[in-house]
C-alpha cells in the first residue's frame, strides 16, 4: 500500500522539516510560527503558479509564458488602478484572472487547433506578452504612490493571523487537489499524459484537454499578476523575468514528471515550499544570497535524479495505485 | 521532447503541402528575409550602407554560433537550456584568469575549455544518468549561473588586454568582422557534419527513433554526449566573443539568450520534437533575426518591443504551412 506517491511527499516534507530545523539550530527565531507563516506567505505566489504549470506539464506540454502573462496582466490591472482608483479591487482581481485566461486560451488554441508543440507556442507568446507589456505601459513603472490603498492592502489584509495572499494559496491548493483527484478534467489531464493514444480510445479529446490546461495556467498566471503587483507594490516590464523556470523547477522538485502523467498538486506545492524555505534560510544562516541560484540548481538536479530513479522502479503512478487497491 | 501523442502526424513540416509544392522551408525563410530587408531599406536611410550591414551581424553571430550546435541537439531530440548560463560561467572563468595575469591565448583557451566542461557535465547527466534533458539543463542553468554569482557577487571584471578585444570587435577585411567570418566557417563545418557525414545521419536517426537507432547499432548515448559537448563548446566560443565585445564580465551576461537561440533554431525549420531540420535554415533564420532587430533598432523601436516581432514571426512562420495544409485538405 505504500505508494510511490505518498513516499515522495513524505520524503519532501521531511526534507523541508530538516531544513527548517537545521536553520533553527543556528537561529532559533527562524522556526517561530510568525516567521514560518511569513516564509509561507513569501512562497505563496510560487505555489499558486506551480499549480497552473503542473496542470500543463501533466499533459506532456509546458507553459513558458506564465511569467510573461503575469507581468502583462499585472501591468494592466495596475494601470487601471492608477487611472481609476475607485474601481473596486475585487473586480480587478476577477479581471486579472480573465485577462490571464484569455492569454492562456490563446496558447491553448494554437496547441489545440494547429498542433504546434507547446514549447514553441509559449516560447513565442512569452516574448509577445513581454513586449506587449512594454507597449501597454510605454516602459514606465506603476509605483506604490500611484496605487490605491485597497489595491495594495488586499493581499495584506489579515484573517486569522494570516495575510489574504496565504489564504489564496491555500484555497487554490485545495481547489487543485479536488480538481486533480475528484473531477473528470483532472483524470483527463493524467490520462493524456500517461498514454495519449489510450486516452483517445477512452473518449478523451486530447487537444481540448490541453486547451483547458492552458486556460487554467493562464487564469492562474493572470490572478498572480494582480497578487504579485499588490504584494511587491511595483508593476514594471521586468517583473518575474525568468520566473517561468522557477515555476517549472518547483513542479519538478515536487515530483511532477516532465514526461507527463505523474505528479500531484500537493507535491508541487511542497516543491514550491522547498524552494521558498531555501531562499528564506540563506540570509538567516549568513550565506550570501548569491548562493541561492546555485543551491536551487543543485536541488533541481538532485530532484530529477530522484524522480528518474523512482519512476523507473515503480512504474506510473495510477497503475501503481490501482494495483495497490486490488492487492 | 515531451510532446503530443502521435509525433509523426503532428507538425512535421517535411510533409506539409507547402513544402512538397513549390517552396521548401528554406525558400520560405529566404523570402521572409528579403521582405524584411526591403522593408528595412525603405524604412531607414541609414540601413543600406556597408557599416550598418556589418553592425547588423553583431546582433546575432554569437547566438547563431550556439544555434548551430543546438540545431543538432534538437534534431537528436534533446535540448539545452543552460547555454546562456555557460556563457556566464565561461566569462567568469576568463575574468578569474585575467585577475592572475593570464594573457589572451590563455583566456581564450580557458573560456572555450569551460564551455566544453559544462557541456560534458550536461551530457553526463543526460546520458549517464538517463535524465530528461529539458529539466537537467534547467537545473544546470541555475547551477552554472549560480556559480558565476557566487564567484563574482555584484562586481564585474574589467581590464581585458588590448589583443583580446579583437575577437568581439575586430575586422578581418575592411568591414567584415571576425565574428561573422568565424560564424560562416562554423556554419560550413556544421553543414558538412550534419548533412554529409555518417555522424549527421545518425543524429537524424536518433531524433526519429532512438530505440530503433540503438538496435541498428548506433551508439545513441555517445552521440548525444558528443552533441552536448558541442553546444557547450560553442557556448564557450560565444562567451569569448561576447566578453571581448563587451570588454567586461558580469554574472548577468547573456541573460535570456537560451530562449533566443532556441527560437532561432525552431524558426530555422528544425522540428522541436526532433528528427528533421537543416543548417541552412538555421543560418537564414539567424540573419532574419539580425535583420528584424537591427531594422527595428534603426527605427528606434526598443529591444523589448522587437521581441513581439520575433515571437510573432516564430508562431506565424510555423503556423502558416499548417493552416495552409488544413485549408487545402478542407477544400479537397
Amino acid at each position: 500500500m505504500k505508494t510511490l506517491l505518498r513516499y515522495r511527499e513524505i520524503w519532501l516534507s521531511i526534507a523541508i522539516i530538516v531544513l527548517v530545523a537545521g536553520v533553527a539550530l543556528r537561529r532559533p527565531t527562524y522556526a517561530s510560527p510568525a516567521n514560518l507563516l511569513d516564509v509561507f506567505n513569501n512562497t505563496s505566489l510560487l505555489l499558486i503558479l506551480a499549480m497552473g504549470q503542473m496542470a500543463v506539464i501533466l499533459t506532456r506540454s509546458i507553459d513558458l509564458s506564465m511569467a510573461a502573462n503575469l507581468a502583462l496582466t499585472g501591468m494592466i490591472v495596475a494601470m487601471i488602478n492608477a487611472a481609476f482608483p475607485t474601481f473596486p479591487v475585487p473586480l480587478l482581481l476577477v479581471l486579472a484572472a480573465l485577462i490571464g485566461l484569455g492569454l492562456g486560451a490563446f496558447n491553448g488554441v494554437l496547441v489545440w487547433k494547429l498542433n504546434i508543440p507547446a514549447i514553441v507556442v509559449t516560447l513565442g507568446t512569452l516574448t509577445i506578452y513581454r513586449g506587449t507589456t512594454f507597449l501597454v505601459s510605454g516602459g514606465k513603472w506603476v509605483n506604490a504612490d500611484q496605487m490605491s490603498a485597497d489595491f495594495i492592502g488586499l493581499t495584506r489584509w489579515a484573517f486569522l493571523g494570516l495575510p489574504l495572499l496565504s489564504w489564496f494559496a491555500i484555497a487554490i491548493l485545495i481547489a487543485f487537489i479536488v480538481l486533480m483527484t475528484r473531477t473528470n478534467i483532472g483524470r483527463a489531464l493524467y490520462a493524456i499524459g500517461i498514454n495519449p493514444t489510450a486516452a483517445v480510445y477512452a473518449g478523451i479529446d486530447v487537444g481540448r484537454t490541453k486547451f483547458i490546461a492552458f486556460c487554467l495556467s493562464g487564469a492562474i498566471a493572470g490572478l498572480c499578476g494582480y497578487l504579485w503587483v499588490s504584494r511587491y507594490v511595483i508593476a514594471s516590464v521586468e517583473i518575474a523575468n525568468g520566473y517561468e523556470l522557477n515555476i517549472i523547477a518547483a513542479c519538478v522538485i515536487g515530483g511532477v514528471s516532465i514526461a507527463g502523467g505523474i505528479g500531484t498538486a500537493f507535491g508541487a506545492a511542497l516543491g514550491a515550499l522547498f524552494l521558498g524555505v531555501i531562499n528564506s534560510a540563506l540570509p538567516v544562516i549568513n550565506i550570501s544570497p548569491f548562493w541561492q541560484m546555485a543551491i536551487s540548481g543543485t536541488a533541481i538536479i538532485l530532484a530529477v535524479i530522484f524522480n528518474a530513479r523512482s519512476e523507473r522502479k515503480h512504474g506510473r503512478i495510477i497503475l501503481k495505485s490501482v494495483e495497490g487497491t486490488n492487492g | 521532447m515531451t510532446e503530443t501523442p502521435t509525433p509523426r502526424h503532428i507538425p512535421n513540416r517535411l510533409d506539409s503541402p507547402l513544402r512538397s509544392a513549390l517552396f521548401s522551408w528554406e525558400a520560405l525563410l529566404i523570402l521572409v528575409a528579403i521582405a524584411i530587408f526591403i522593408v528595412n531599406s525603405f524604412a531607414s536611410p541609414y540601413f543600406l550602407n556597408a557599416w550598418s550591414l556589418s553592425d547588423l551581424t553583431f546582433n546575432f553571430t554569437e547566438k547563431a554560433l550556439i544555434a548551430l550546435a543546438m540545431a543538432l541537439l534538437i534534431i537528436a531530440g534533446e535540448i539545452d537550456l543552460s547555454v546562456a548560463a555557460i556563457i556566464a560561467l565561461a566569462s567568469t572563468m576568463m575574468g578569474l584568469a585575467l585577475q592572475v595575469g593570464v594573457d589572451t591565448p590563455g583566456l581564450v583557451a580557458i573560456g572555450i575549455a569551460t564551455g566544453l566542461v559544462c557541456g560534458a557535465f550536461n551530457g553526463f547527466l543526460v546520458t549517464g544518468l538517463k535524465l530528461p534533458s529539458i529539466v537537467v539543463t534547467i537545473g544546470t542553468m541555475s547551477l552554472f549561473r549560480g556559480l558565476s554569482f557566487i564567484i563574482l557577487g555584484d562586481q564585474a571584471f574589467k581590464g581585458y588586454p588590448e589583443s583580446f578585444a579583437f575577437f568581439g570587435q575586430g575586422y578581418v577585411w575592411w568591414v567584415v568582422s571576425f565574428e561573422l567570418v568565424l560564424f560562416l566557417v562554423c556554419a560550413l563545418l556544421y553543414y558538412f557534419l550534419l548533412h554529409r557525414t555518417n555522424f549527421g545521419r545518425r543524429v537524424f536517426a536518433i531524433g526519429n527513433n532512438p530505440v530503433a537507432s540503438r538496435f541498428s547499432g548506433v551508439r545513441v548515448d555517445r552521440i548525444r554526449f558528443t552533441l552536448f559537448c558541442l553546444t557547450g563548446l560553442m557556448s564557450g566560443i560565444a562567451s569569448v566573443l561576447l566578453t571581448s565585445r563587451l570588454g567586461s564580465t558580469r554574472p548577468s551576461i547573456a541573460q535570456g539568450w537560451e530562449l533566443e537561440v532556441i527560437t532561432m533554431v525552431v524558426l530555422g525549420g528544425v522540428n522541436i520534437l526532433g528528427g528533421s531540420g537543416s543548417i541552412l535554415g538555421v543560418v537564414i533564420a539567424a540573419f532574419i533575426m539580425g535583420l528584424v532587430t537591427f531594422g527595428l533598432g534603426l527605427l528606434n523601436v526598443p529591444g523589448i518591443v522587437m521581441s513581439i516581432f520575433i515571437g510573432a514571426l516564430l508562431i506565424l512562420v510555423i503556423a502558416l504551412p499548417i493552416v495552409y495544409g488544413m485549408l487545402k485538405r478542407s477544400r479537397a
